[in-house]
């Protein structure tokens, strides 16, 4: 079998979030793998519901902190102890103290940065990405569950049938080119 | 819901519990007294033999480590124009005022010097017991509905730390605070003068001092009561009506507490070092205080979870308090930095002379650096993670460590101005830290037995009890 160049999803769609929420766990009962629901607003519980593991975007962000830190400490002590070193006020060339300031802002600076940037490239919003858009009305007044195939055991036929017990008003199908 | 929610919740305060804080109170006192007795029976000769040996002016003159080095050496560069004597309030050649100062006992200055580091302790911890209430009144915060009580507890230890401030200062104003002698005013007699101190005695004098104590002492005491009744009112009667009064009174207080706490830093703590000032000083101990607070209203809130009581309490609510003391740890260290930074940098002796009084002593710098330690790297480092923020086990023990530490703090800000080179730390400050900390467990536990511990007829408990983070 040629190896597939699409991304093949089914959408079940939903006009109320508590019948969301009761349908996502009727689905990952019946052990359809859910990829994401995308919300026209926050549903308070759904990242449970759906069995999310918690974000690792924190980690990224302590490592582009130690990043920070590191980088701010040897540009100083290079640039004052070493490549030009200047009296001033009567210090020491490396003083530690006077090297705080910078060193905490470079640590914020690059932390936030990193972590946006992260965040950026792993919700694939990074420059030339191309976002899916499942439904445009996800934007508006539907819930749009979003089950890609290649992670389901199911053939599209259970799984629109798995949908059609949980009182979703659309089921769609959708591809996207994998670039 | 799963479980049936009890919000008609009341602490009985145990025999067991009791019991526990009288044996504390009584190992305290017991070690007061062994501390106090050796100290007694063994100054005298002591202390005057080292006093000739080891002057503080020596020590401010010898070669200290790294940054520091650079300030003492300006020191010596900038005598005369008053200078000096601010720089050196100790070896400013007026033998009167030092013998006056000195003449008192290195215990008694000891016992004194910690009853005052434990009085401006305990106080604040029962003052940001009032202040946290206050906070969230004031803005309309639902999550710690189901913990307010806890920090409301707290505050009734402010009478007596009230009283305790009081006395100490009647019986032992001239042993803590420098700027109390009547020599130093005397324009007539040179030797004692000291025109900087006397500059100052606009704000500084007995009268107005005792006064400002007084005052912010009532301010305190009759919003506790006020926030109190109302919340017992609410109690008994339901209503959103109680709670409109409680923010109002909460909004007001928060107004004279930004004010009274400030001045009660500069007057408790800062006036210990007369000659030297640093204007964020009050935002200094505030941030102290703060941090302290939050962790002795998590520690009872985590006492009382496993004792059985606050079912409602979730990790939710424990997260949020851990954020608070991770955060506030980091505002401490700021406010902790921003004044060491400007002073270091600027050079000024009559500034730099805190520093220096703190960091080349061999007994005191080492504190000055563990203090950094256990109130910044330990809290920043083990807090940091979600989870744990959520775990009981790492929060009793970053609340005990960050205890413990702006104690050190406060420790540190009082004990070098009343004890100059002699400060130490043995018997009597262990058993008046349990002494003082029993007592005022005692005077917390007590009064939350004697409210319901949930508020609950609070108009956003519903918040509090379903919230989620």
């Amino acid at each position: 079998m040629a190896v597939s160049t699409t991304d093949n999803y089914i959408l079940g769609l939903y006009d109320d979030e508590d019948v969301l929420m009761e349908a996502v766990r009727t689905v990952r009962k019946q052990g359809v793998m859910i990829e994401e629901v995308y919300s026209p607003f926050p549903i308070h519980g759904l990242d449970e519901a759906l069995g999310y593991t918690r974000s690792r975007l924190p980690i990224a962000a302590f490592l582009f902190g130690i990043l920070g830190t590191t980088l701010a400490l040897t540009m100083q002590i290079y640039m004052m102890g070493v490549d030009w070193p200047m009296i001033i006020g009567g210090k020491d060339f490396v003083a530690l103290p006077s090297f705080i300031p910078v060193t905490f802002e470079l640590t914020v600076l690059l932390s936030a940065l990193g972590m946006v940037a992260t965040f950026l490239i792993v919700s694939n919003l990074k420059p030339y990405g191309r976002p899916r858009i499942y439904d445009l009305r996800s934007t508006d007044n539907l819930h749009v569950m979003a089950i890609n195939l290649r992670s389901n055991r199911l053939n599209p036929a259970q799984i629109k049938d798995v949908l059609a017990t949980t009182q979703a008003v659309e089921i769609n199908e959708k591809s996207f080119d994998l670039v | 819901m799963e479980h049936p929610i009890h919000v008609e919740e009341r602490y009985r305060f145990t025999a067991g519990l009791k019991k526990v804080l009288g044996i504390l109170l009584v190992v305290g006192v017991v070690l007061l007294a062994v501390g106090l007795f050796f100290g007694i029976s063994g100054s005298g000769a002591h202390h005057h033999a080292e006093d000739s040996l080891e002057s503080p002016i020596e020590a401010a003159e010898s070669p200290v480590d790294g940054a520091v080095g650079a300030q003492s050496g300006a020191l010596e560069t900038l005598p005369g124009q008053g200078g000096e004597d601010s720089a050196h309030p100790r070896a400013s050649g007026n033998p009167t005022a030092d013998a006056a100062h000195d003449d008192a006992p290195v215990w008694r200055k000891q016992l004194f010097s910690n009853i005052w580091i434990n009085n401006v302790f305990f106080t604040g911890l029962a003052i940001i017991g009032l202040f946290f209430v206050a906070i969230q009144y004031a803005a309309q915060a639902g999550w710690s509905a189901s913990i307010i009580r806890v920090p409301l507890a707290m505050a009734s230890w402010l009478p007596i730390a009230g009283v305790l401030m009081l006395v100490t200062w009647l019986i032992a104003s001239h042993d803590l605070f420098h700027w109390t002698h009547e020599s130093l005013y005397d324009v007539n007699n040179p030797d004692t003068y000291d025109p900087i101190i006397d500059g100052k005695k606009g704000y500084l004098n007995p009268v107005f001092y005792l006064a400002r104590m007084v005052i912010f002492f009532a301010i305190w005491i009759l919003f506790f009561f006020l926030i109190r009744r109302t919340s017992m009112e609410e109690d008994l009667h339901g209503g959103t009506s109680y709670w409109y009064k409680l923010r109002k009174h909460s909004a007001i207080f928060l107004v004279l507490f930004a004010v009274s706490s400030s001045m009660a830093a500069w007057d408790w703590v800062m006036s210990i070092d007369p000659h030297w000032f640093s204007t964020l000083f009050g935002w200094y101990v505030f941030a102290s205080w703060w941090v302290s607070g939050l962790a002795a209203i998590t520690l009872i809130v985590i006492f009382l979870r496993e004792a059985g009581y606050m079912k409602i309490v979730n990790s939710n609510h424990l997260h949020d308090l851990g954020k608070f003391i991770f955060a506030f740890s980091i505002f401490w260290t700021y406010l902790w930095f921003s004044q060491f930074l400007l002073i270091y940098y600027a050079n000024i002796p009559e500034e730099s002379i805190y520093y220096i009084e703190r960091l080349t002593s061999d007994y005191y710098s080492p504190v000055f650096f563990i203090n950094l330690i256990l109130n910044f790297f330990f809290p920043f480092l083990v807090l940091m993670t979600r989870d744990a923020k959520r775990h009981t086990i790492f929060l009793k023990i970053v609340c005990a460590v960050v205890l413990f530490g702006h104690w050190l703090d406060f420790y540190l800000m009082v004990t070098p101005g009343v004890m100059k080179d002699f400060g130490g730390f043995g018997l009597i400050e262990v058993g008046l830290i349990l002494i003082y900390a029993s007592a005022f467990g005692f005077v917390v536990m007590t009064s939350l037995s004697k409210m319901g511990l949930i508020p609950k007829h609070h108009p956003m408990l519903q918040e509090s009890i379903h919230h989620h983070i």
